[in-house]
């Protein structure tokens, strides 16, 4: 009995450090990105990781996705004789709800876990520690990059999935269906507002830095992680926790801002 | 002044725990300038633990620690980076950064703090690669070297700056025994040729011995002798004697601990 209370004591105390330490970390990685010096190169170059690299799994995760959403809606609406929301059912949901959960749920496997392995083997291989001998600051060289191309090239990626979308909507619903051209795009232009846009971008920046966060400070903090053990099982499972946690916090956070915001 | 520049490292009483576990108790250690300094001791001996001290990565529970003349104990990031832009320091596996080539790690260095030219940068790091007998290998990546060359090529990093002070991490392990011996040439040769204080840490007697001039030998997290090659080889203390000759340790010295050390745990009500 005394062993279960110290243990829940000892579980509450860890988890509590651990997340104080993100915290710190997200500070900490704020701190160097508020302050001079900037530099590009290693930015574009992570934008380019993160974004570019990104592009062709989320233009087909985009396009099947509009497709998919076009024939349920279509399937709902043509019984209600009301084929004319189409568009804007399929334009509103997109962008506010599946764009940026979707992308963030691509870059989360694309670039969250390539991001949190690759930090965690330099802590493990003691070139976090050689950085810091080398009086290089291991936030401004490893962390702030990734953080800024995070919230850069998420946003990004997100509105590229919204047209994708759209586009796979139009495909199934005008081309496949026979909707009126000009029906599917009007809808769309009477009911999405600036407010709906706003929503979907405000999504799509708490998610690029919240995948670059946890993924980088799970493999940053990979040496104070209890649950990770030691070398390169510890890269793995870090690795894999962050994935979830990722995938957890930006589901979270997503329902967090739609409440907020609608 | 002078007499602070007399002693490049000052460690007094220094203690640290890990958890609850004493790690380091009171650790007092002196490194001249221009001395090579060996830090001897077994696997757990608290070797690794003083070097992260000394290095800043860790803060002592209690103590002080000097580096060229400032206390790093607790000192700022900012003090800490000014006092480590004069450090060079080797780690065991060279610790390069996969995503750059061998010269573009080891003139990073001088890419993040000097303003050269990329002439004088690239000249710099040939001079360093050929010092630790690396030419020519400043175009491959890091994984295309065997771990002797990473080790080298981490030293010849360490070394882009010309410290003043060089912290070599375990400089013959997993190394076959030329290279090895040519590591110990080169570290006597940095001593000699540039004025060089060096501590190295390790568990390799012969290089130790060749090395050295001064050896400190810890045990279970303190210092059992500091002095030089001589001193150590004759001193009367079995712990040493035992170092020096591979016999195994006498573990059982104080039977109540070995006990309490087998039922820890598990096995005391209340835990």
């Amino acid at each position: 009995m005394f062993a279960a209370v110290a243990r829940l004591g000892n579980n509450v105390f860890y988890y509590v450090e651990q997340t104080g330490m993100m915290m710190l970390f997200l500070l900490q990685a704020f701190g160097r990105i508020l302050t001079p010096p900037y530099r590009l190169a290693p930015i574009v170059r992570q934008i380019h990781f993160i974004g570019a690299r990104s592009t062709l799994v989320i233009a087909v995760a985009g396009t099947f996705t509009g497709m998919v959403v076009a024939l349920q809606f279509y399937d709902t609406l043509v019984r209600f004789g009301s084929v004319a929301l189409l568009g804007s059912a399929v334009a509103l949901g997109i962008i506010r709800e599946l764009g940026p959960v979707l992308t963030a749920l691509v870059v989360i496997g694309r670039a969250g876990s390539a991001i949190c392995a690759e930090i965690g083997i330099m802590r493990t291989d003691q070139q976090i520690e050689a950085l810091d001998c080398m009086a290089i600051d291991p936030f401004r060289f490893v962390i702030e990059p990734k953080l800024v191309a995070g919230l850069v090239a998420v946003p990004i990626l997100t509105c590229f999935f919204d047209v994708v979308g759209i586009f796979g909507g139009y495909l199934v619903g005008v081309v496949l269906f026979g909707v009126s051209e000009a029906s599917y795009f009007q809808g769309m232009i009477d009911t999405v507002g600036w407010h709906d846009v706003l929503m979907g971008l405000t999504k799509s920046v708490i998610f690029g830095l919240l995948i670059v966060w946890i993924a980088a400070a799970r493999g940053f903090l990979l040496h104070r992680d209890r649950a990770a053990g030691f070398g390169a099982e510890a890269v793995g499972r870090s690795t894999t926790n962050a994935v979830v946690l990722s995938i957890i916090c930006v589901l979270v956070a997503d329902y967090l801002v739609s409440a907020l915001m609608l | 002044m002078d007499a602070a520049q007399e002693f490049v490292i000052e460690v007094s009483g220094l203690v640290t725990h890990y958890g609850d576990r004493k790690i380091l108790d009171g650790i007092d250690l002196q490194v001249r300038r221009g001395e090579i300094m060996v830090i001897m001791g077994g696997s757990g001996s608290g070797k690794s633990t003083l070097l992260r001290h000394l290095l800043g990565h860790q803060c002592p529970t209690s103590g002080a620690i000097r580096l060229l003349g400032t206390d790093i104990a607790g000192a700022s990031r900012k003090t800490l980076y000014a006092i480590r832009r004069r450090l060079g320091v080797a780690f065991q596996g060279g610790a390069l950064f996969s995503s750059l080539s061998v010269g573009d790690n080891i003139a990073l260095p001088l890419r993040e703090h000097t303003r050269l030219d990329e002439d004088t940068i690239r000249i710099m790091t040939r001079l360093k690669l050929e010092m630790v007998n690396l030419a020519g290998t400043e175009d491959l990546m890091p994984a295309q070297l065997s771990g002797g060359m990473l080790k080298r090529a981490g030293l010849a990093r360490a070394l882009i700056n010309d410290p003043e002070l060089l912290f070599f991490d375990e400089p013959s392990a997993g190394l076959d025994p030329v290279v090895s011996a040519e590591l110990d040439e080169l570290i006597l040769r940095l001593r000699d040729v540039m004025h060089m204080t060096i501590l190295v840490v390790t568990h390799e007697l012969d290089s130790a011995f060749k090395i050295a001039d001064r050896i400190t030998v810890l045990d279970q997290g303190r210092i059992l002798i500091t002095g030089t090659v001589d001193e150590v080889r004759h001193s009367d203390n079995p712990r040493v004697q035992d170092l020096l000759h591979r016999r195994p340790a006498a573990n059982h010295a104080d039977p109540d601990a070995y006990f309490r050390r087998l039922v820890a745990g598990h096995l005391v009500p209340g835990r």
